[in-house]
């Protein structure tokens, strides 16, 4: 797969990214080479082969639905970079 | 250079016992000589009046008889682990000022078996990289040189390079290290160090920077083997804050250290034989192989089939997670911020600011492999051959007990060497990579030098859960290979 500067242009804003255009070209470049390689396992036949999602043979624990840590706003919050009476602050998401 | 730094943690625990020097004093011997290296750039984060408080605990301990494993030696702590009260940084610009108020699991276990940690020890940025090179704080400088040419700066691996550099150039007697998919392995081959990345599971991951979640392991680098397996049992254990923490007995390790391998079978996989493999690296093996005969044990060719496909697997696997563990960096609760006009613009421009190229570049592939119409192909494909990779572990481990293979294609290269093409980079995970999908144990032991001075190392890798086997074995190839090269001026 070729990628070109409209994919990654999308590519880079569903991952939240800020790319300049003059970098489109470059990067647009750079991941078409990667994914050229990482294509060659077409070639592999997988049929019937079940996704390996974890390599710990394990069922995930589960415990009783309670609360069993917080109440330290402070802590939380500490690393804000803006925070406002016990809040963490972003600009203005409803007009 | 003092005698005390030249130690290794099996002798300082005696010496600290027999009273014959005391943990302010190891402490102190050690940071003079971080304060005399820092042309190296090991460490991120130095923290001289912690590790001089904790030494004094040490020795309050010590004196009460009541002292932990690990009680007075000094380490250092990879900046992946979150430390509270302590800047975290994972060596990116997005969490430069980051203080966790909370303690990793790991690096809890490790204070709270008497290691004085010395400070946060640099990596590539968020563990992506194998040469350091990609942090945002400067390369570090492998302490070892070329004999050709001692003016040449190297790399000492990655992405635990600063571990590495500072284990290797006596700055501390051991460091953690994560490994991904050769974190620990290939800068421990770099640096002349003994480096074990732990079965998946075993050391749980919570308070570690995230990266590949089904991927990331914690471990030791120390110098000896004996080392490795006495700091290892300080940071294993189950957790239940990590869900895939397992609730698995811990072994004694150190007790595994018989000596004895006889009659074992070592399986040596054809396929890590490749082509361009360099005849340097064909002889160290070969010489591996001969010690272990030695030792009584057989070799047995063995085939791992998919082995080719390990680094492409990888490069999707990876990434996919990366994309979506660094989704997490908004500009909102923790990290770096530049503000925008709109939310998205300030999370798009916040994530720019603070990430890095190679971090960049994987998040994009990630996001790719990730999403509509292509994460059959890609992301489920990567999936469902990880798990043949995995079976033909599995499948090797019915007829042998260990297998051994080279741990990296090269010694340390130079800093600026490699080209701009980010798979040549990628390729000095190529032997390290298998055993990270199949989430086996696998530990690199230094066994001999390049033509040029350069250290070189072996890996051992084990079935699930059995670090004891591969420590075993790496004794007896640590033993048999009499490493005792030092880098310049040690």
């Amino acid at each position: 797969m070729s990628l070109d500067k409209a994919t990654v242009k999308n590519i880079a804003n569903l991952a939240r990214l800020e790319v300049r255009e003059d970098e489109l070209d470059h990067l647009a470049g750079e991941l078409s080479n990667i994914l050229q390689f990482v294509e060659q396992l077409a070639e592999v036949n997988t049929d019937g082969v079940a996704p390996m999602t974890s390599v710990a043979h394990m069922e995930l624990p589960r415990r009783r639905d309670e609360v069993t840590d917080g109440n330290y706003p402070e802590r939380v919050l500490a690393n804000a970079p803006e925070r406002i009476d016990g809040f963490f602050v972003v600009p203005k998401v409803v007009e | 250079m003092s005698e005390l730094t030249k130690l290794t943690m099996a002798e300082a625990r005696e010496g600290l016992k027999a009273k014959r020097f005391t943990a302010v004093e190891l402490t102190k011997a050690h940071l003079a000589a971080v304060g005399a290296a820092r042309g190296l750039n090991a460490f991120v984060t130095e923290t001289p009046d912690l590790a001089l408080e904790r030494a004094k605990l040490s020795d309050a301990k010590l004196a009460k008889g009541e002292a932990g494993p690990l009680e007075g030696l000094p380490i250092g702590m990879k900046d992946l682990f979150c430390t509270e009260g302590v800047r975290s940084t994972a060596c990116s610009r997005i969490l430069e000022n980051f203080v966790p108020t909370y303690e990793s699991t790991v690096s809890g276990k490790l204070k709270d078996a008497g290691a004085v940690v010395l400070g946060k020890t640099a990596l590539d940025e968020f563990a992506m990289g194998s040469s350091n090179e990609t942090s945002a704080f400067g390369p570090v400088t492998n302490p070892w040189k070329r004999k050709s040419d001692p003016s040449v700066k190297l790399v000492p691996g990655g992405s635990s390079g600063g571990s590495a550099a500072a284990v290797s150039a006596r700055l501390v007697m051991g460091a953690t290290g994560t490994d991904t998919g050769g974190s620990i392995r290939q800068p421990a081959s770099f640096c002349g160090l003994v480096g074990l990345k732990p079965t998946y599971g075993r050391c749980s991951r919570w308070g570690i920077v995230a990266f590949a979640s089904s991927l990331d392991q914690a471990g030791p680098m120390t110098r000896t083997v004996r080392d490795a397996a006495i700091m290892l049992g300080s940071m294993v254990g189950y957790d239940p804050k990590d869900s895939t923490s397992a609730n698995v007995a811990v072994p004694n390790f150190e007790a595994a250290l018989t000596g004895d391998i006889r009659g074992m079978k070592v399986g040596i996989p054809k396929e890590y034989r490749p082509d361009g493999l360099s005849a340097e690296i064909s002889k160290l093996w070969a010489d591996g192989i001969g010690m272990l005969k030695d030792a009584g044990a057989t070799p047995v060719e063995i085939s791992l089939p998919h082995t080719k496909y390990a680094l492409p697997t990888y490069y999707i696997v990876a990434p996919a997670e990366c994309s979506s563990n660094l989704a997490r960096y908004d500009g909102v609760r923790y990290g770096k911020r530049v503000e925008g006009k709109t939310l998205d613009e300030m999370y798009a421009k916040s994530r720019a600011a603070g990430f890095g190229k190679e971090v960049r570049r994987r998040i994009l592939i990630g996001t790719y492999v990730l999403s509509a119409g292509y994460y059959d192909a890609y992301y489920i494909k990567a999936q469902k051959v990880r798990r043949l990779i995995a079976d033909d572990f599995a499948k090797a481990f019915e007829t042998v007990d260990v297998i051994l293979t080279p741990t990296a294609p090269s010694a340390a290269f130079g800093q600026g060497e490699t080209d701009d093409n980010p798979i040549t980079m990628w390729l000095n995970d190529i032997f390290t990579i298998p055993t990270s999908l199949a989430g086996l144990p696998g530990l690199s032991v230094p066994t001999g030098l390049s033509a040029d001075g350069l250290p070189l190392g072996l890996q051992l890798i084990g079935r699930p859960f059995d670090e004891e086997t591969v420590l075993k074995v790496a004794e007896v190839m640590e033993r048999a290979a009499g490493f005792t090269a030092v880098p310049a001026g040690i």
